[in-house]
């Protein structure tokens, strides 16, 4: 059974190649001097420095942060009772109810977003809310059959003991099942909070050309302007940024638990 | 006052599902509008679906997304399986380490995954080609079949494959026999998993194909001016999706049904 494991070796070479190199790459280019096609190996801070002295770039962050804070909140917010709602129809219906969430899912993001822009056409709203409205739409889904696997996986006899002991509805929701649907939330958080500050399809196709979040910032550095080096350093900035946030996340999380 | 709660949870979901359903509605509409317009429906015709088969750049770029997404489904799906059911064999502190560094595509940004490749590729003087467009998918898509496949092979038994050897079974039989048929059904869902992120992904795709190589998303991000034949290609993709979808679904539920009936019996 050990000779299984000579199976894997192919794979283990692979992301090597694929997954490891390539960061390697990014941090390159991220301390190197502008060279673009070929790596210049003339190594300097400037591309970070450049993007902490420009009040720009650090707006264009913030900005970011905020809107895919706002997102996550707001499927939190609208996804939770819908979860709640689903986990108590019966066997037949949840399964109805989870496939027609899942079935958007498969249709292809920008043709969704292009559809929203046809919409919101009908309405005069600012860039912003446009956007939210966007990504709210297309990470709602993920939210809700997240927190929904969490809370279909209790026991409902804890409910049922919680009833028995006197707590109504509200406080068996506060005391029983929000506590227990945290892991759910965190899992929706990772899935929506994540993809939501590095977009930059949404932003572009709903937010006109004026609208400008970090994902748009890397994509102009990369294809307009043809400035690789800065473009790594940014992306790097903005991965080290949601590594930590996930961080904090989990952290947050483990401590609740262990309270 | 249970009537009217359940009243209003229904409404809600209700509301939920019409919100996840506008934009796909509105489209459907749309692509049967007579005019140009995306606000104003004009009357009905047929003029975008002819329009898009008379198209070839969005045929093409419709051949494409298909032909990425089966390569790179098919390849990531053995390779995936392969490694997996090596993997649970494997030293712990050697499996977690993979698993580890697998994870990282899946936590990172698409773009920062798709800029990495994009450098790569440059600096080892590979031209950005349909072969790298490949590779890429590939590569987003072998993590997500093996997180997929692990926890269902942790929840083997591994001496059925042991007795399978101890009875003379090859290595490859007690594979293809034995190990392979128990986690099938994660095999398949890995897969799914692989060909959705393939045919929907953008990003990646933006940044590593060569020249004239488009997918769907990539022609309908770099639209000029607003093509409503991409309407009538989207409604083409909603009833292909639903129709799997719902034929999954039928198959699966029959599948556990026979099951079910079979562990009666």
């Amino acid at each position: 059974m050990k000779s299984f494991f000579r199976m894997s070796y192919p794979y283990i070479l692979w992301i090597a190649i694929f997954i490891v190199a390539p960061m390697l790459m990014i941090l390159l280019y991220a301390l190197t001097r502008m060279g673009n096609e070929t790596l210049t190996f003339q190594f300097t801070l400037d591309n970070f420095a450049r993007f902490f002295r420009e009040p720009t770039f650090i707006s264009v962050l913030i900005r970011s942060l905020r809107i895919a804070l706002e997102t996550t909140v707001l499927c939190i917010l609208l996804g939770y009772p819908a979860a709640l709602f689903i986990a108590n129809l019966s066997e037949k219906k949840q399964t109805l109810m989870v496939l027609l969430l899942t079935l958007p899912m498969w249709i292809n993001m920008l043709l969704k977003t292009y559809a929203w822009r046809g919409i919101l056409q009908n309405f005069d709203l600012v860039s912003e809310m446009k956007v939210l409205i966007g990504m709210v739409y297309v990470f709602l889904p993920y939210m809700i059959i997240q927190i929904h696997t969490s809370i279909s996986k209790m026991d409902r006899e804890l409910f049922t003991a919680a009833y028995d002991l006197g707590a109504n509805r509200w406080v068996t929701f506060k005391k029983v099942i929000l506590p227990l649907s945290v892991p759910g939330i965190i899992s929706g958080i990772t899935l929506v909070f994540l993809p939501a500050v590095s977009s930059f399809v949404i932003p572009k196709l709903l937010g006109g050309g004026d609208y400008v979040l970090i994902g748009n910032l890397i994509e102009i550095y990369f294809i307009t302007t043809g400035d690789w080096n800065f473009g790594s350093a940014i992306s790097l900035i903005m991965a080290l940024i949601i590594i930590a946030s996930m961080y904090l996340t989990k952290k947050i999380d483990r401590n609740a638990q262990e309270e | 006052m249970k009537k009217k709660k359940k009243f209003l949870s229904s409404g809600y979901l209700i509301l939920v599902l019409l919100f996840i359903y506008l934009p796909i509605a509105y489209v459907v509409l749309f692509s049967f509008n007579d005019s140009k317009s995306m606000t104003k429906f004009t009357g009905f015709s047929l003029r975008w679906y002819e329009n898009m088969f008379n198209d070839r750049t969005m045929l093409q770029s419709i051949y494409y997304t298909v032909l990425v997404a089966v390569i790179s489904t098919v390849v990531s799906t053995i390779v995936g399986t392969v490694t997996a059911i090596g993997l649970s064999k494997a030293k712990k502190v050697i499996r977690s380490a993979v698993l580890e560094v697998n994870n990282l595509p899946v936590m990172n940004p698409d773009i920062v995954t798709a800029i990495g490749l994009m450098l790569l590729f440059v600096s080892a003087k590979v031209q950005l080609s349909l072969v790298t467009l490949i590779l890429a998918h590939i590569s987003f898509s072998i993590p997500y079949v093996i997180l997929s496949i692990m926890p269902k092979l942790r929840q083997l038994d591994d001496n059925v494959a042991e007795a399978a050897l101890d009875l003379g079974a090859t290595p490859v039989q007690a594979l293809t026999k034995v190990i392979i048929p128990q986690i099938y059904p994660a095999i398949l869902s890995g897969a799914l998993i692989a060909f959705s992120m393939s045919f929907d992904d953008f990003v990646i795709s933006f940044f590593t194909a060569g020249v004239g190589i488009n997918n769907i998303s990539m022609y309908v991000y770099s639209m000029k001016r607003f093509n409503p034949s991409v309407n009538a290609l989207s409604t083409l993709i909603v009833v292909v999706v639903t129709v799997i979808l719902v034929l999954v679904n039928i198959i699966s539920s029959r599948m556990s049904k026979e099951r079910k009936k079979e562990e009666n019996v």
